[in-house]
């Protein structure tokens, strides 16, 4: 149990270590040398930890343990050129670090002070000259606020979220505000839901917050992160997870509740670590538990995993998971903020709302919501993923377009191939088509053109990506995950599945595409929960914006992005073809038949499509159409 | 009720250590679902037999844990095989074209998504994002992740499992 004071007196003893990683200029602070190892998921799957083994070796062996000091962070963001290292002072770069570069970045760097020019990570422009990472777009265009922290402190260090002002804002609240101050601050932060809804957080607040101490209610955390492709609660969890808890307390003051519930993915290994850790120190340190910063506010958070259900990321259902049931949604209303977990008034808020609300309090309202849009305050953080450069983890003000985060932070497709859509909100959203391109990142301009914001998940298509097969694999993936409580989605998500199936095979008719359209409507009308009303969205966006490929695959029988199987041909071009037969000898089929160093042809009736003989092919003369 | 046609082969050890996991749940709101987490845990999977044994010391209905089991994909009532393959379909992994990942891996173990080869050595399931989005597409063997994959790299680690 430590007191106000001495968690102060921790902020200023860690100061010095901490503040050199967010203002590297102050080099001068520094009292050692620091390496950042990053140690969040997508760099720990790439052995960052064997780095870790390595440099601890490399440090004993030397005897500098006093002089150097690793720390092993959260997502540094940049995931596509993970192992990530970082030195301090000089804040400098290193990417796809392997255990045999540690030994010469130690000898030349961090003994020697001359960083390995090699290892650099640098980015190329598209004028060919090179820029050291920290000027580069992908790190100056951003803005980070809920991931402030992430990659810079240690997360299983209680001590470095204090000397990042942690726990103040829970001080502040509890000792300098009324719950209704906390709930006047967020209301006028403009801070909206960012699970995707974007429902007003201090307007859910305030719903719970009524009859406080005469009924118990609860506090929850939805970091049931089941958007495929998107990681952006798990790097808040992994990265900074004390600014989860310290929210959770805020909010449980604010309502009213002394308990809170967090309903984690346990397929996030990393992040049910840390936060365990966390919660510890925390009760460990008072900032949980009884009577916090002597106030008699009692808080306490439990754990729960999910158990791989998509539709728990949907509050109704979450709440009836932890209860300890199949997670199938309710009817709303009741609302969860008059009867939610355990019956119960309970508010339900993401991971990344959270991770606002501790500088909200601390800066006030007004410091946020200078932020961002007219109806969009703040930032986003998007998962950037699929066919570009700088994959990873970014975070911008409301209000920036897509063309910045995909072009300029994202650097752009790879391999020189057009940009064809984004594809955000993932199985509740839609495709920005890039006609869109210059669209501000806001909730209602999102919505606006089909799409939604949604949870942060942003995949990038090129010119290969067959968006009615874009549009199958999200259908696919809600039939399987629908909880089946409701017609309309059990039933209708698989006839729409069925009709895009049809369609990609080839066997589609016209009148199939008002079919699709008419069913979509109806599901999203008539569905009892999110999951099942939102299901129709990746149908519908690229329907609207894509229908002259649903139409090549119906009336010409043709894929113009060459991806669904059945509708592709093999053909050799007689021009370019040798004879040298190896096509013929790898068709499994021996659907191929020519005369030596005579053109070859292909039996489309015989083929299956395998692509075998366009591996094999030494002259480019086999092509898929 | 689905019975796997494997016969069950729990020790007396494992029940105590199950009956220990129940007893320090016993109290608390909607322990059920830690209660089976934990068990598969300590069976590696959750026969008819082990649901049984929750249900007798819960006093909650069989039918309603059974339910719970079939709801979630995280509980199996088949055993696995030694090596789990995972083989990432998230979306970041599927337009990277995880999808002929998964068609190698079942050519090469000769069994489809889903299943257990005779040997009980591999069986092979597909995840939605392990969030390695970075290293699109994934495959996770006995918990090492591989990453930036191709079709012809799958032989090859698996021949690394013994």
């Amino acid at each position: 149990m430590k007191s106000l004071q001495e968690l102060k007196e921790i902020r200023e003893a860690k100061a010095g270590q901490v503040n050199i990683r967010f203002n590297p200029d102050n080099a001068e602070e520094a009292v050692k040398t620091y390496v950042l190892v990053c140690g969040g998921t997508g760099c720990t799957s790439n052995h960052s930890w064997e780095i870790m083994d390595e440099l601890k070796k490399l440090i004993a062996a030397a005897g500098k343990k006093d002089e150097i000091q690793i720390i092993q962070t959260g997502c540094q963001g940049l995931c596509a050129k993970g192992p990530i290292l970082v030195v301090h002072p000089g804040n400098v770069f290193y990417q796809e670090v392997t255990p045999e570069m540690v030994d010469q970045i130690f000898n030349e760097h961090i003994i020697g002070g001359r960083p390995v020019e090699e290892f650099l990570m640098v980015e190329e422009l598209t004028n060919g000259e090179k820029i050291h990472y920290v000027d580069s777009a992908f790190y100056n265009n951003q803005m980070r606020m809920a991931l402030r922290n992430c990659g810079r402190i240690d997360p299983e260090d209680i001590d470095e979220y204090i000397a990042r002002d942690g726990y103040m804002a829970l001080n502040k609240a509890l000792n300098e505000m009324t719950p209704d101050d906390v709930i006047k601050e967020v209301v006028d932060s403009g801070l909206r839901g960012r699970g995707g809804g974007g429902f007003p957080t201090g307007k859910k607040w305030m719903f719970a917050s009524a009859n406080r101490g005469e009924v118990q209610k609860f506090v929850a955390c939805n970091a049931d992160e089941g958007d495929p492709g998107a990681f952006m609660d798990r790097s808040i969890l992994e990265g900074d997870p004390h600014s989860v808890l310290e929210a959770m307390a805020i909010a449980g003051y604010a309502i009213g509740a002394n308990q809170g519930y967090i309903y984690v993915r346990a397929e996030y290994p990393i992040a049910v670590d840390r936060l365990k850790i966390a919660l510890d120190q925390a009760r460990d340190y008072g900032v949980l538990g009884k009577n916090i910063f002597g106030s008699g506010f009692d808080f306490d958070i439990d754990l729960r995993l999910g158990a791989g259900a998509f539709v728990c990321g949907e509050e109704t259902a979450l709440m009836t998971s932890i209860e300890g049931n199949r997670g199938e949604p309710r009817p709303r209303p009741p609302f969860p903020a008059v009867k939610g977990l355990f019956a119960q008034p309970t508010v339900l808020n993401n991971v990344e709302t959270y991770a606002n609300i501790p500088q909200i309090i601390l800066n006030g309202a007004g410091w946020f919501n200078q932020y961002g849009t007219e109806t969009s305050k703040g930032t986003k953080v998007f998962a950037l993923g699929g066919k570009i450069n700088n994959t990873g983890l970014v975070e911008v003000p409301m209000g920036t377009t897509l063309r910045e985060v995909v072009e300029e932070i994202g650097g752009g497709v790879p391999h020189g191939k057009k940009f064809k859509a984004a594809q955000t909100g993932g199985p509740s959203g839609g495709c920005i088509p890039a006609k869109s391109y210059d669209v501000p990142i806001d909730y209602e301009s999102l919505k606006e053109i089909g799409s939604m914001m949604g949870s942060g998940g942003m995949i990038v298509l090129d010119e290969d990506n067959c968006m009615v097969d874009i549009a199958k694999f999200y259908l696919g993936f809600t039939v399987s995950e629908s909880c089946g409580k409701c017609t309309p989605c059990r039933i209708g998500t698989r006839r729409m599945l069925e009709i895009l199936e049809k369609i990609s095979e080839g066997r589609g008719e016209i009148e199939d595409l008002d079919r699709l359209y008419d069913l979509a409507k109806y599901i999203q009308a008539n569905a009892l929960c999110g999951l099942g009303q939102t299901a129709p969205n990746p149908i519908l966006s690229t329907l609207e914006h894509f229908r002259d490929e649903y139409e090549a695959h119906i009336v010409e029988k043709r894929c113009p992005a060459g991806v669904c199987k059945a509708l592709l041909n093999y053909v050799i071009d007689p021009d370019k073809c040798k004879g040298c037969t190896k096509c013929a000898r790898n068709c499994p089929v021996q659907a191929i038949s020519g005369e030596v160093k005579q053109p070859h042809v292909i039996d489309s009736g015989k083929c299956i499509k395998c692509g075998a003989c366009m591996e094999n092919c030494a002259f480019g003369a086999i092509s898929r159409k | 009720m689905k019975v796997s046609s494997v016969p069950f082969s729990g020790t007396k050890e494992q029940e105590a250590r199950l009956l220990e996991v129940i007893a320090k749940y016993k109290d608390m709101k909607g322990a059920l679902m830690p209660i089976m987490q934990e068990a598969q845990d300590i069976y590696g999977y959750l026969p008819y037999q082990v649901q049984k044994i929750i249900s007798d010391e819960t006093g909650i209905p069989i039918e309603k844990i059974y339910g719970v089991a079939t709801f979630y994909a995280q509980f199996s009532m088949e055993p696995k095989g030694k090596y789990t393959v995972a083989v990432c379909l998230g979306t970041a992994c599927y337009v990277k074209g995880s999808g002929a990942i998964l068609e190698e891996v079942e050519k090469v173990l000769g069994i489809p998504d889903g299943s257990c080869t005779a040997d009980g050595k591999f069986s092979i399931e597909t995840c939605r994002c392990v969030g390695a989005c970075g290293l699109a597409p994934v495959m996770i063997v006995a918990g090492d992740v591989y990453g930036k994959l191709k079709p012809e790299d799958v032989e090859g680690i698996l021949a690394k499992y013994e």
